[in-house]
């Protein structure tokens, strides 16, 4: 199996080889945030197409510019499509973007499975930065990078996700990912956001509904946000989840001493988690940030540019 | 590509005795340490540019900073070299600004590797100057760029190749000249 495949579409199909490869890889672009100078000439002269059919900006600046640090250049789309014209106007899109040339595609959609609709069509590698309740592969990248600096490994840690777990295409990509690394995994929230089926995703994966019960003796706590739609399906408004599932620093003492606190972002301080939890040093989210930086930089350094694989070889080296 | 070796250039005890000089002579032609450093490219840049420094301080009692650079990411060759090299980190924990920095690499061939790791050194600040020391120099030179301070220049046909072996990474020390046989 290549050590580097095509494409980025989802951490499942993953091995802990390439996975490390990719984190090992992200350390001298980790160092590269620091260069008074950060602008490369490495991929000089490629294109790198940011389709974004759902709304982000965190997300998008951070290819954007990981892009843009690497020398290439960015062709921004910003699509918000509607979920009821799902198949059509993808492959509309995908022959417009087949049009301009571009050497390499970061896509999100709504749609789960959209990043490998559209690699099936095009030529070009596709990294997938989140395709519906499906995926997120550079999240888990730069979760598991922050992890392994923070706590100096990645292996055999206790982790805790604490809400939405159903809705999460992070969730679902920290718990394929972290699991190859031995993870015990402890999915926490309401009942009707952690169904049974999630403990098949994976190995040592188990569901509690109390708070307590999740954060008892957890190394690392995963905080997902609550997607404000939600709060107003019948059974759970924002006081309630409040009570029951937000991030106190009471609550996180129930864990580890040194229990590491991730939040995708954007986080909601006051909802899912306490401005005290976020604010605090056990949180690592501006370092989430920075390492995303640095995840995609190499990503896209690995998977853009450089000559198909049939290229000769030169002699020297 | 098969190799057949062809004669050796340097053994251990004239690396050793070369790169001896050559710290002195860094030295003596920068009129003392004073803001001097000395960057080792990677890979065998490093471990030269180390044992230059331990000499450096052996016989002037000053610790002379020395940086690793990895110019893998200002290669020009990139589109050429098939899967993306893997990147190594670059770990240059001194500001370069205003400082008299000597780049030392093993061979000095065709000059792209100094062009890029200029380049590197480039984005990190604005040194006051920057000469290059080289264990060895085997012509073909492809760009204007010269080595203040060479341990031997050594004539080479274009199919040879000059294999500097060090310990620190080869577990043997000595350089060899190598033929390319097809």
């Amino acid at each position: 199996m290549l050590l580097r495949p095509k494409h980025l579409l989802g951490i499942e199909s993953l091995t802990a080889d390439q996975i490390l490869f990719y984190l090992d890889q992200s350390k001298p672009f980790q160092e590269f945030q620091r260069h008074p100078l950060k602008k490369l000439a490495t991929l000089r002269g490629k294109t790198v197409a940011v389709a974004f059919f759902e709304s982000s900006t965190r997300t998008r600046i951070s290819f954007t510019t990981a892009a843009s640090r690497l020398g290439a250049d960015t062709m921004a789309l910003q699509a918000e499509s509607s979920s009821l014209k799902k198949g059509e106007s993808l492959i509309d899109t995908v022959r417009t973007l087949e049009a301009m040339r571009p050497d390499g595609i970061v896509i999100r959609h709504s749609s789960s499975g959209a990043p490998e609709f559209v690699a099936e069509r095009l030529e070009i590698p596709v990294m997938n930065a989140g395709d519906g309740t499906h995926e997120h592969p550079t999240q888990a990248l730069l979760d598991a990078l922050t992890i392994r600096d923070r706590k100096g490994k990645l292996e055999g840690w206790n982790v805790t996700i604490l809400g939405d777990i159903l809705h999460s295409r992070v969730a679902r990509s920290n718990i394929y990912l972290l699991s190859k690394f031995g993870a015990r995994i402890t999915l926490c929230g309401p009942g009707m956001w952690v169904p049974a089926e999630l403990e098949t995703l994976a190995p040592n994966v188990r569901r509690v509904s109390r708070i307590e019960e999740g954060l008892d003796g957890a190394d690392v706590i995963i905080v997902l946000r609550v997607q404000s739609e939600r709060l107003h399906e019948p059974g759970l408004p924002a006081a309630e989840y409040i009570l029951r599932y937000q991030l106190t620093n009471e609550r996180l003492r129930l864990a580890r001493p040194d229990a590491l606190v991730l939040h995708p972002g954007p986080m909601i301080r006051g909802l899912e988690i306490d401005p005290a939890v976020a604010d605090g040093p056990q949180c690592a989210v501006l370092e989430q940030v920075t390492n995303g930086l640095a995840v995609r930089m190499a990503l896209l350094y690995h998977l853009i540019g450089g000559a198909p694989a049939d290229a000769p070889h030169p002699a020297k080296e | 590509m098969r190799v057949v070796e062809k004669r050796q250039l340097l053994s251990a005890k004239e690396i050793d005795r070369t790169l001896q000089r050559l710290a002195h002579e860094i030295v003596e032609k920068s009129g003392g340490t004073k803001d001097l450093a000395l960057i080792g490219v990677r890979r065998r840049g490093v471990p030269l540019s180390e044992r230059l420094a331990k000499t450096i301080l052996a016989f002037s009692q000053v610790q002379v900073p020395v940086g690793i650079l990895d110019i893998t990411l200002y290669r020009d060759d990139l589109s050429t070299v098939g899967p993306q090299p893997v990147v190594h980190s670059t770990n240059i924990d001194f500001s370069v600004d205003g400082q008299d920095l000597v780049l030392v690499d093993d061979v000095l061939y065709t000059g792209r590797t100094m062009r890029a790791a200029m380049n590197g050194l480039f984005d990190l600040g604005r040194p006051r100057r920057i000469r290059l020391c080289v264990l060895i120099d085997r012509g073909h030179r492809e760009l204007p760029i010269e080595a203040t301070f060479v341990g031997r220049t050594v004539e080479t046909s274009d199919t040879e190749i000059v294999e500097v072996r060090l310990q620190e990474i080869d577990e043997e020390e000595r350089v060899m000249l190598v033929d390319r046989v097809s």
